[in-house]
């Protein structure tokens, strides 16, 4: 059990709601004030540990006075502002977007997808069979971590977690434009030519499984993969002094990934190489 | 920051060409070579702020290979990664997100042939087959299809980019199979283009204000411009003063004709008082909307206008330094605004201490690479700052936080080449011209089937018919589009609309940014729609997921059109609105919010596919 800390009191404001009058602390999204009032507003892009890209816009809401929708996951709540989350209008460009996802890639992996696809009666297929989608090969070119971008959705958290946001190598960058834009090392070339220091929180922010362990990416593949049977303890880490917490995932009793949590107040789910995939000394048993 | 660079190596050409730009590499960290190690190269790297703050020189850095070798290697690429302490990944990015840069190989010669909407209609599609069959593989010359180069009112275009110290340039406008084979073999011997005012049918007519002096000015030459009235605007201003300034520039009624149609005083007024500084000045000259060239023509016609007119608003705003983002395939444009920056600065009109009045100011010039998109203006942040050409998303907005961060007023050409009128004969006059809601001269990029495409100006409240009947529009029209690829089309029958921000609204049309581009009865509309759709595919940034696969299906939907109508195109119908009214409703910028209007227009007002 981590500590969070309170952070200093910040004053409230109120605007509506559906309808509903609500008060939220200065500073806080509309998405922050949507979820303390139990709405649930569909996020992929969205990351507790980094700033809003809003690049999915699957979350957004209609605001009065606003010409277009906004993303609730971005926008500042306002004094006095009108917010409707569930108008006919932000029901649907949240059910188009959800269809021209999932009709572009390989959403198979990304928790809680189907679910929205269903929610929102989205239709993928019906763009034809004919539409383009993002076909690539998974690409395995290290031992420890895997891309496949069939099922990178773009929403830009492993740029800003390599980057400027978390581990400050810029191993990571968006390259090309339009339905051709990829997240690429640099040149394109292998991971393992690049900039990357495999501290694997690209792994930890991706929403959709385009990132994953190696581990994870065999199993699935070999159809050992199994969450129901996962059990998941966390820990301290031991490889040196700074203490950070390592959540291990434990199948078969194998340790199949390593997480960390993200309300730790020191590392907020970053680790490093060790942390991350050093795992190996623990279940050697020769 | 760690930085981690790769080992490629530039060659001797990439090097020169990024040291001209940057100046000699001062130690071994920045890729000085190692065997003349400076003394204390051991105990010293350049890095931190000083570094970063180079970052804005990525685009000119990239600019600098493209033109010298006409590619962008690795070797290169980390070169000038090394220069500049920016990561390799975030300049492959961005190298990679221009149309003219290439990170492959290809020939040092590249003809831009255009396949927009004016050039189609024109026979672009013959002329690039006919280019294609005539430079065949091992020609040197790599033959792109490129969207609307901004010589509409001379379709077809091409334009020839060949890469080498210097790097030469060629446009042939209207092209033919031989005048574009022979502006990319031999740039240097191809004809010379006809001036300016050849694209100003009005050339010449004294009730002309933003247009007078096009054709009658030299514009190399700053004595001709002080001789035919230039800097009276800028004298007037100092007199009033930054405040007066602004508020002769409200009272005006001046509206940005970007297409936003935003008050410009008002947008002044809030960047002069922002208490953060410094305050900058982008004027966004990166016309890339298909059928808009006006802007291309002010600065090659009467390129000491805008710099007259920059430091007019950069004085109001309390700005020092002004950016002019110059479309990259506009070299005619970037060598007269070169040469008009440099004439005002040596005679004190630019600098330190401008027409003797103590102010600061000074213009750089930033080219574009081929991106649509940045002619948005946070894009066109992203871009100057040496990022990828990704809009940000608002509020905050530029007169808060603009380029780099800090209050930025952004005009287009015409809107500030407006503010020399509005100084001259003053607020009341000038508000007097056009409209109550829309005030003063308005520019419109005719082309199409008209017997002389060019720009014409005319008071705002002339009709649609007007300005086509001075354009001498052809029989058999058929269709306008009005306001260019994010506007949309009205009928032939529907010419009394008024050539107003509110009147065009209220006609459920848009001005946008004064194109009026018409077809007649010969023009196949769902190709012309399908066109539009492509452009949009190709310009999208790709950020958010509305526009980046939302044109892709608007795309797919209109090629499977093409052959189609009535019920058989009915179902691809209800697929487009629906998918439009969402990337209307959700994409971040601009693009994706405007990239349906014209094909909605097209299936509501004029049938396209009954």
């Amino acid at each position: 059990m981590t500590v969070t800390p309170l952070g200093i009191p910040r004053r409230l404001l109120e605007f509506t709601l559906d309808g509903e009058p609500v008060r939220a602390p200065e500073g806080s999204t509309i998405l922050d004030a949507c979820r303390a009032a139990g709405k649930d507003i569909p996020t992929l892009c969205e990351g507790d540990t980094l700033t809003p890209k809003n690049a999915c816009r699957v979350c957004v809401v209609e605001v009065e006075g606003s010409r277009t929708l906004v993303p609730a996951c971005s926008r500042r709540a306002e004094p006095g502002m009108e917010v409707r989350t569930g108008t006919e209008r932000a029901r649907h460009s949240r059910k188009v977007v959800l269809e021209l996802l999932a009709s572009s890639v390989d959403l198979s992996t990304t928790p809680r997808a189907a679910e929205w696809i269903k929610e929102y009666e989205a239709k993928p297929d019906r763009f034809g069979p004919d539409a383009a989608r993002v076909d690539e090969e998974p690409r395995v070119d290290n031992d420890l971590y895997v891309r496949d971008y069939g099922k990178c959705i773009l929403c830009y958290k492993c740029v800003d977690a390599c980057g400027d946001q978390w581990q400050n190598s810029f191993a990571i960058s968006v390259a090309g434009r339009g339905f051709d834009a990829r997240i690429a090392v640099e040149h394109d070339g292998p991971l393992t030519e690049s900039a990357c220091v495999y501290c694997g929180n690209c792994i930890e922010v991706c929403p959709t499984g385009a990132l994953s362990f190696k581990s994870e990416f065999d199993m699935r593949a070999a159809g050992t993969w199994n969450e129901a049977a996962q059990t998941r303890t966390t820990t301290v880490c031991a490889y040196c002094g700074v203490g950070c917490n390592l959540t291990l995932h434990v199948q078969d009793n194998e340790i199949v990934k390593v997480s960390s949590p993200h309300d730790n107040p020191v590392t907020h789910g970053n680790l490093c190489i060790k942390g991350r995939f050093g795992y190996q000394h623990v279940q050697n048993r020769d | 920051m760690d930085l981690r660079f790769g080992d490629g190596k530039p060659t001797d050409e990439e090097r020169a060409a990024v040291d001209a730009l940057l100046g000699p590499p001062e130690s071994s960290w920045e890729g000085a070579d190692r065997d003349g190690m400076r003394a204390g190269d051991l105990r010293w790297a350049r890095g931190g702020r000083e570094a970063r703050d180079r970052r804005d020189q990525l685009l000119p850095g990239l600019h600098a290979v493209n033109d010298r070798v006409g590619w962008i290697s690795e070797g290169a690429l980390d070169y000038l990664c090394r220069r500049l302490t920016v990561p390799p990944s975030e300049a492959y990015g961005v190298a990679t997100f221009y149309a003219m840069f290439s990170v492959r190989p290809r020939p040092a010669t590249v003809l831009h042939v255009c396949t927009d909407l004016a050039c189609a209609a024109a026979g672009a599609g013959a002329l690039c087959a006919g280019i294609e069959s005539r430079l065949g593989p091992g020609s040197g010359v790599s033959v792109e299809r490129s969207p609307c180069l901004g010589l509409c009112e001379r379709a077809p275009a091409a334009l020839a980019i060949r890469a080498g110290e210097p790097v030469r340039t060629a446009v042939s406008a209207p092209a033919t199979v031989d005048s574009a084979v022979l502006a990319a073999s031999a740039p240097d011997a191809a004809p010379e283009e006809p001036a300016a005012a050849m694209a100003v049918p009005q050339a010449g007519d004294p009730s002309l204000t933003l247009l007078r002096r096009v054709g009658a000015v030299d514009p190399a030459s700053l004595d001709d411009y002080r001789a035919h009235g230039g800097y009276a605007a800028l004298r007037r201003a100092f007199a009033l003063g930054p405040a007066g300034v602004i508020r002769e520039v409200t009272d005006s009624g001046l509206l940005g004709r970007g297409g936003a149609a935003f008050p410009t005083g008002r947008k002044w007024q809030a960047t002069a008082s922002q208490p953060d500084r410094p305050h900058y000045l982008v004027c966004n000259a990166d016309e890339s909307e298909p059928g808009t060239f006006k802007d291309r023509v002010i600065m090659e016609g009467d390129p000491y206008a805008l710099v007259e007119a920059m430091t007019i608003a950069a004085y109001a705003t309390g700005a020092h330094r002004g950016y002019l983002y110059l479309r990259g395939e506009y070299p005619r444009a970037l060598h007269r605004m070169r040469h008009a920056i440099d004439r005002a600065r040596a005679r004190g009109l630019l600098g330190d201490d401008v027409l003797g009045q103590g102010y600061a100011f000074d213009i750089e010039i930033r080219r574009g690479a081929g991106a649509y998109i940045c002619g948005e203006e946070t894009a066109l942040f992203n871009s100057i700052e040496g990022y990828r050409g990704e809009p940000r998303s608002k509020p905050p907005f530029p007169v808060e936080k603009g380029l780099f961060g800090k209050p930025t007023v952004e005009n287009n050409v015409e809107t500030l080449v407006n503010v020399l009128p509005v100084l001259t004969m003053g607020a009341p006059a000038y508000a007097a011209i056009g409209t109550g809601r829309s005030t003063g001269p308005k520019l419109f990029c005719v082309s199409g089937s008209v017997g002389r495409p060019g720009i014409y100006e005319l008071p705002f409240g002339a009709t649609l018919g007007e300005l086509l009947e001075l354009a001498e529009v052809r029989d058999g029209l058929r269709a306008v589009l009005l306001g260019g690829a994010a506007g949309g089309f009205v009928r032939a029958d529907e010419l009394d609309i008024p050539l107003t921000f509110e009147g065009t609204r209220q006609a459920g049309a848009t001005l946008g940014s004064g194109v009026v581009m018409a077809f007649d009865d010969t023009v196949p509309l769902p190709r012309l729609l399908l066109r539009i759709a492509q452009f949009f595919r190709d310009e999208s940034c790709g950020q958010c997921v509305p526009c980046r696969v939302g044109t892709v299906r608007q795309e797919e939907a209109l090629t499977r059109m093409v052959e189609r109508t009535g019920s058989g195109a009915a179902g691809d119908i209800a697929l487009l609105r629906e998918v439009g009214s969402a990337m209307r409703d959700a994409s971040i910028c601009g693009l994706g919010q405007t990239a349906w209007n014209a094909v909605e227009s097209a299936i509501d007002r004029l049938g396209a596919y009954e």
